[in-house]
C-alpha cells in the first residue's frame, strides 16, 4: 500500500514536471523582454542578442547573471526563478548566436592592480565611470534619443563580479564587443600584461559579492508612507496644501475626491481628497532617469476625513525607490522625500 | 494515509498554478503600436471587472512645458467597493489607491509597468484582506496575457 502511494507521489511529479518542463522562449517573453526587448537588442536593458556578446560569455556567466541581477543597475535579481528554468532562458538566449558557448574558464588572473588603476582612470573611465560605477542611466532607450550609444555597464556591481570570471573580463578587454562602443583594447594599443593589471584593479572591487547583494535586500525598511495629522479642518488642510504646493513652485494640477472614476460623479467620499501636483523639470528627470516611475506620478498627496481626525499621506519615495533597483533614482527619491515632508509639515503647521 | 495524499496533491496543484515569488515591478511589452496596446489594455480591464478612473497623459503635460518626451499615460484602476473596503480599513493604503499602470511607447513597441499589487499587501496584517491583492495580482498576469495575446493576433 505505501509503495503504491509512494509510486503514484513519484508518478505524478513526473507529469507535473513533464507538463511544466521549462520553455525558455515563453519565460523570455515573460521575465526579460519588458527590458531586453522580444529579440533582445535592448531597451530598459542593454542588448544581450549581439553575438560578440554572446561568442564572448559562458553560459554560467549568464545564469549568475539572471540569478543576482545587477544590484542598484536596474537588472533585478532572480531569486525565485528555479535552476531548470535558468537554463531554459539560457538555452533561448543562445539560440541568437550559431557558436557554441565558450566555456568558463576559473582561471584567476594576477596583475599590479595599481598599475591597473592608472590605465583604467586613462582608458576606461570615460564611459564606465569613477570606480567603474557604469554611465548614468541604463539600457539603449528609454526616454533617450534613439540613436545614442549603449550605456557603459557598471563594472564594480557585485552583480557583475559574482557572474563574470577574470578570464571574461580579461577576454572583453581584449576583444571588444563588437557593435557596442567597447572596442578592443589591444586594437587600441594596450598589451596583455597592460589588461591583466586592469583585470586585477577590476576585481579589487568585489566585496564578499553574496554578502553585499544581500544587504541590498534589506534596505527596504522603510515606511511606504508619509503620514501627518493636520490641526485643521478638511477644507482649510486642502487649501494649506495648495498654497504650499505652488510656495515651492509646483504647479497645481487639479484636486479631486479619491473615488473619482470609481463611483457616480456626486456620490464620493467627500472626506477623502486627493490633491494631484507636479514640478515638470523634475518629472522629465526622472523619466529620464528611469521612465517606469511615471507609475507614480504625478505627485499626489491624499487628505483623509476620519472620525473628526483631519490626516495627510503620501507615498514614501524613499520606500519606492526600491522597488525599481536604480540607484540613480534613489537621489531623486530622497530629494523627492524632502519636498513631501516640506509640503506636508507648511501644510499643517 | 488517504488523508495525508489529499493535502499533498492540494500543494502541488497550488505550486503549478500560483507564481511562487515574483519582482516588485511587473511589466510587460508588446509588440502592438501604443494606441492598439492602450486600446487592448482598457478592454482587457473592463472585462476583468475593474473601473478605470482616470487616464493621466504624462506627455502632454510634458510637451505643454516644452519637453520632447513620447507617449506616456498612466491609467487609475479599481473596483469601487473594494477601494472603498481597503481605504476606510487601512489608511496606509490610501496614498496608493487606487493603483496605477503606467504605459509608454519605446520605439515600436509599448511597455506597460505596474507596481505588484503584493507590495500592498505586506502593509497590513490581515490574512483575510491580502487574499484581494493576490487577486488583483492574478488579474494583472490575466490582463498583461491578454496584451501578449492581442499582439500575436
Ligand atoms: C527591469 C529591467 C530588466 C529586466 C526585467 C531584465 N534585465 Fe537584464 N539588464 C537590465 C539592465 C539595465 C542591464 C545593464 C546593467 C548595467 O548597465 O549596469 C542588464 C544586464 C543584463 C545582462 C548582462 C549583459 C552584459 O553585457 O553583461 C544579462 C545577461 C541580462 N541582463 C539578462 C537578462 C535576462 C535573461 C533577463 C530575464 C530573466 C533579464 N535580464 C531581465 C535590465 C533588465
Ligand atoms: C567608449 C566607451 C567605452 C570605453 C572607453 C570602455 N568601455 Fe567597456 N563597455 C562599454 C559599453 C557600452 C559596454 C557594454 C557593451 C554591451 O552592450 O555588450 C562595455 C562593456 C564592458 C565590459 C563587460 C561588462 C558586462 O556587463 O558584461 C567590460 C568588462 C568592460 N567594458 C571593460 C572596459 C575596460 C576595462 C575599459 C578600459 C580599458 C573599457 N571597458 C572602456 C563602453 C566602453
Amino acid at each position: 500500500m505505501r509503495m503504491r502511494i509512494y509510486i503514484f507521489l513519484v508518478a505524478l511529479l513526473f507529469s507535473v514536471n513533464a507538463d511544466s518542463a521549462p520553455h525558455g522562449d515563453q519565460l523570455y517573453v515573460t521575465h526579460c523582454s519588458s527590458c531586453h526587448g522580444l529579440d533582445g537588442m535592448g531597451g530598459v536593458g542593454v542588448p544581450i542578442a549581439l553575438t560578440s556578446f554572446l561568442n564572448s560569455v559562458s553560459n554560467e556567466f549568464l545564469k549568475k547573471t539572471i540569478r543576482h541581477g545587477r544590484p542598484g543597475r536596474i537588472m533585478p535579481a532572480f531569486a525565485y526563478l528555479s535552476d531548470a528554468q535558468l537554463v531554459a532562458i539560457v538555452k533561448y538566449i543562445r539560440s541568437w548566436s550559431d557558436k557554441p558557448a565558450p566555456v568558463e574558464d576559473t582561471t584567476t588572473i594576477v596583475g599590479d592592480r595599481k598599475r591597473g588603476q592608472q590605465l583604467f582612470t586613462k582608458y576606461c573611465i570615460r564611459c564606465h565611470g569613477e570606480d567603474g560605477r557604469g554611465g548614468q542611466g541604463t539600457g539603449v532607450t528609454l526616454s533617450r534619443k534613439r540613436d545614442l550609444p549603449i550605456i557603459a555597464p557598471a563594472l564594480n556591481n557585485p552583480g557583475f563580479l559574482a557572474a563574470a570570471s577574470d578570464v571574461m573580463i580579461r577576454d572583453t578587454i581584449m576583444l571588444g564587443r563588437e557593435g557596442t562602443p567597447m572596442t578592443s583594447m589591444l586594437v587600441a594599443g594596450l598589451s596583455e600584461e597592460d589588461i591583466n593589471d586592469i583585470v586585477s584593479y577590476i576585481r579589487s572591487w568585489q566585496k564578499s559579492s553574496i554578502e553585499s547583494i544581500q544587504m541590498d535586500r534589506h534596505a527596504r525598511q522603510e515606511p511606504p508612507v508619509i503620514v501627518m495629522d493636520s490641526p485643521y479642518g478638511l477644507d482649510e488642510t486642502v487649501e494649506n496644501l495648495k498654497q504650499a504646493i505652488i510656495d515651492q513652485n509646483f504647479t497645481l494640477i487639479r484636486v479631486d475626491y479619491l473615488e473619482h472614476g470609481l463611483v457616480e460623479e456626486g456620490k464620493e467620499n467627500k472626506k477623502q481628497v486627493v490633491v494631484h501636483f507636479c514640478n515638470f523639470d523634475f518629472l522629465f528627470h526622472a523619466l529620464a532617469i528611469d521612465p517606469r516611475v511615471g507609475m507614480f506620478l504625478p505627485c499626489r498627496v491624499t487628505i483623509i476625513e476620519k472620525d473628526g481626525k483631519v490626516q495627510l499621506s503620501t507615498i514614501n519615495p524613499k520606500r519606492l525607490s526600491k522597488l525599481f533597483n536604480n540607484q540613480e533614482l534613489d537621489q531623486a527619491c530622497d530629494e523627492m522625500y524632502g519636498v513631501y515632508s516640506k509640503l506636508l509639515e507648511d501644510a499643517t503647521l | 494515509m488517504k488523508s495525508l495524499i489529499q493535502p499533498v496533491i492540494a500543494v502541488i496543484l497550488l505550486s503549478m498554478t500560483m507564481p511562487l515569488l515574483a519582482n516588485d515591478l511587473l511589466m510587460v511589452r508588446t509588440s502592438q503600436t501604443f494606441p492598439e496596446a492602450m486600446l487592448a489594455l482598457q478592454t482587457s480591464i473592463k472585462e476583468h471587472g475593474y473601473n478605470i478612473t482616470r487616464v493621466q497623459r504624462i506627455d502632454v503635460g510634458l510637451t505643454g512645458k516644452g519637453y520632447k518626451t513620447d507617449k506616456y499615460r498612466v491609467v487609475f484602476v479599481g473596483k469601487p467597493e473594494e477601494i472603498k473596503y481597503l481605504v476606510d480599513k487601512y489608511p496606509v493604503l490610501a496614498a496608493f489607491m487606487p493603483p496605477q499602470i503606467s504605459i509608454f511607447a519605446e520605439e515600436e513597441d509599448t511597455v506597460l509597468i505596474t507596481a505588484n499589487p503584493s507590495i500592498y499587501a505586506d502593509m497590513i496584517d490581515d490574512e483575510k484582506d491580502k487574499v484581494i491583492f493576490r487577486r488583483w495580482e492574478s488579474d494583472v498576469y490575466s490582463v498583461f496575457d491578454d496584451l501578449r495575446n492581442a499582439a500575436a493576433e
